[in-house]
């Protein structure tokens, strides 16, 4: 048990590291973070832990896992084709949210700006996606990608344009860029509310003197604003190509993985083993490869941009 | 002649500004385009969607959104989402409000390696976790306390994966206040946990605010926790009888449209109420990073 100083000594210390009279607050202090560590390590280490060890078995959930194999089930998952198409989707998504929604959401928060006179109601509006369920988002969208055209907006546009309907959901080579689209209209609007709280905080005063010494609207986007930027990109880039890697409620309800795995993701593949063919050896395993995954990809991040996005929060 | 050529500052704006407008505007209607559709639908016939399926409703059928709200199913299922939403929220708050404070304002042994061990929750969230803790939830089921196909068990594990963010953002705020009211409230004979209550939650009020609106919107529209803790009916969630109902019924859009409409507006209603802390909530660590 550590001892608990009988008073804070102010003017020694501006900040006195302890603060506590009696000793008794040390059980405070447990008592206040029992809740959460509990919840903590009930729902998140345990599990974590238990599953490292369920996906060395051929294990289908009925009856105590006996079946060892190993890295059996590791070796099958890297092997399948199902899994890496999965994989590959995923890392599509990751480069079109990086190459396309990012810098979207970046125009419109440079075009919603700081002094727009209406800009609070651009804001609610691009905004209220992000808000909406994933479910209604994805059924929204159903109906819109319906691919007759007398009954699905988009087809429908399509024909009175002259072009041919597109069968969206159904068709393997367009059904990753519906779900595309159906993900940037729900999720750009998070990124373009980081950008537009971080465009706030730059004082106009900088890009008004760059002005002066004569740089254009280009340069001073690109070479005042978009640096200064550069805490909340960080963060965005982080949430999206994270959010990307567990991709699942949108895939699942607009097409389930399908056609033909074309639209599967990891989430989606784990949820086919894990809940839909109670493989529950081999889902675990697919657990722990996303799970590695999540954390390689952080430590890299953070060690690349050389500051812990993990402390936004967000 | 001089005169003319001094172009007044606002014409200067204006073409930009204009530009600016129309793309702006332009956005907010593809933003508009699926929930208005998804609105014509709800009050039209399953007739009028397959004829005519994106012209105004005229005269709009109000048949679907009536049999919805006259169905004791939907009103199960909002208050199934209401009990969950309001347990979650305010467990979220209490616990992480707790737990910030400890780590932002006293010293103890250990504090790093728990400030560590909240910061790995991050990487790991819920829809890569799904499958680890539907076993502890069986395992504790089959233990004797019941959290597969109940309420609770819901509510567990969306709590659960709500701490490690949320504890982040109110540390920060609660980083925040002057160490000199800490003193203050020393000196005047406060212990702690006085303080906690009496002195950092008050001030720190906004915050929570801020907290508890971002964890009410992803608790109201989780899917994936109540899709694999609930299987009985009539404790379905809004979104997961959602989907099933699109299951069910994915042929008749109309009557789909107008169960989409009627529960999205709930999300709709708070948003317009709570916009200004559910953005607070969000951008508050995003900008000091």
């Amino acid at each position: 048990m550590q001892s608990f100083p009988t008073s804070p000594n102010v003017s020694k210390n501006p900040r006195p590291p302890l603060l506590s009279r009696k000793t008794k607050d040390g059980l405070g202090i447990a008592l206040f973070l029992a809740p959460a560590l509990i919840l903590f390590v009930l729902f998140l280490i345990y599990p974590i832990i238990r599953s490292v060890y369920y996906s060395t078995f051929n294990w289908n959930g009925l009856g105590p896992a006996t079946k060892y194999i190993g890295i059996n089930n590791y070796i099958k998952i890297l092997s399948d084709k199902v899994f890496m198409q999965a994989v590959q989707n995923v890392l599509v998504i990751i480069v079109c949210s990086l190459a396309i929604q990012l810098p979207l959401a970046m125009l419109l928060a440079v075009l919603v700006g700081r002094d727009l006179p209406g800009r609070g109601i651009f804001r609610t509006i691009f905004f209220l996606p992000y808000v909406l369920s994933e479910v209604n988002a994805a059924i929204m969208w159903m109906l819109l990608f319906n691919a007759n055209p007398q009954r699905g907006l988009i087809n429908g546009v399509l024909v009175a344009l002259g072009l041919p309907a597109v069968a969206w959901l159904a068709d393997m080579r367009v059904v990753l860029f519906a779900i595309f689209i159906t993900l940037t209209w729900k999720y750009f609007g998070f990124h373009m509310l980081l950008y537009l709280t971080g465009l706030q905080n730059i004082p106009t005063e900088i890009e008004e003197a760059a002005r002066m010494d004569g740089a254009n609207a280009f340069q001073n986007f690109f070479y005042i604003t978009l640096p200064l930027l550069s805490s909340p990109i960080r963060t965005s880039v982080y949430m999206s190509v994270l959010g990307s890697i567990q991709q699942f409620i949108v895939v699942w309800i607009m097409t389930g993985g399908g056609p033909v795995n074309a639209s599967e993701t990891m989430a989606t593949y784990m949820y086919r083993f894990g809940f839909v063919r109670f493989q529950l050896g081999y889902g675990s395993a697919v657990t722990i490869i996303m799970f590695i995954l999540c954390v390689i990809f952080s430590l890299i991040y953070q060690q690349l941009t050389k500051k812990p996005d993990y402390l936004t929060g967000l | 002649m001089q005169r003319v050529l001094i172009t007044p500052k606002w014409m200067r704006k204006a073409v930009p500004r204009f530009f600016q407008y129309l793309i702006l505007i332009i956005a907010s209607i593809l933003i508009f385009v699926p929930i208005v559709i998804l609105m014509f639908g709800s009050v039209k016939t399953t007739g009028q969607m397959y004829s005519r399926p994106y012209d105004i409703p005229n005269p709009p059928q109000w048949d679907n959104i009536i049999n919805i709200l006259t169905t004791p199913a939907f009103w199960g299922m909002m208050k199934n989402s209401l009990i969950v939403m309001i347990s979650t929220t305010t467990g979220t708050v209490i616990i992480c409000a707790m737990v910030a404070f400890v780590l932002a304002r006293l010293e103890f042994r250990g504090k790093n390696f728990i400030f560590n061990l909240f910061t790995l929750g991050l990487m790991f969230p819920i829809n890569v976790a799904i499958l680890p803790v539907y076993f502890v939830l069986r395992q504790i089921t089959q233990m004797g306390i019941p959290l597969i196909n109940t309420l609770i068990g819901v509510i567990l594990v969306q709590i659960a994966f709500q701490l490690s963010g949320n504890i982040l953002i109110l540390k920060g705020f609660f980083t925040a206040v002057p160490t000199e009211l800490q003193d203050a409230a020393y000196i005047d004979g406060c212990n702690n946990f006085d303080f906690f209550w009496r002195i950092m939650l008050p001030l720190v009020k906004p915050s929570l605010a801020a907290v508890a609106a971002l964890v009410m919107i992803v608790s109201w529209n989780d899917l994936l926790v109540p899709l694999i803790v609930l299987n009985s009916n009539t404790l379905w969630t809004l979104p997961l009888g959602t989907m099933q109902f699109q299951g069910q019924y994915g042929q008749d859009l109309a009557l789909i449209s107008a169960f989409v409409m009627l529960s999205s507006i709930p999300t709709i209603v708070f948003y317009f109420f709570a916009e200004k802390q559910i953005v607070a909530g969000l951008t508050a660590g995003a900008v000091k990073g």
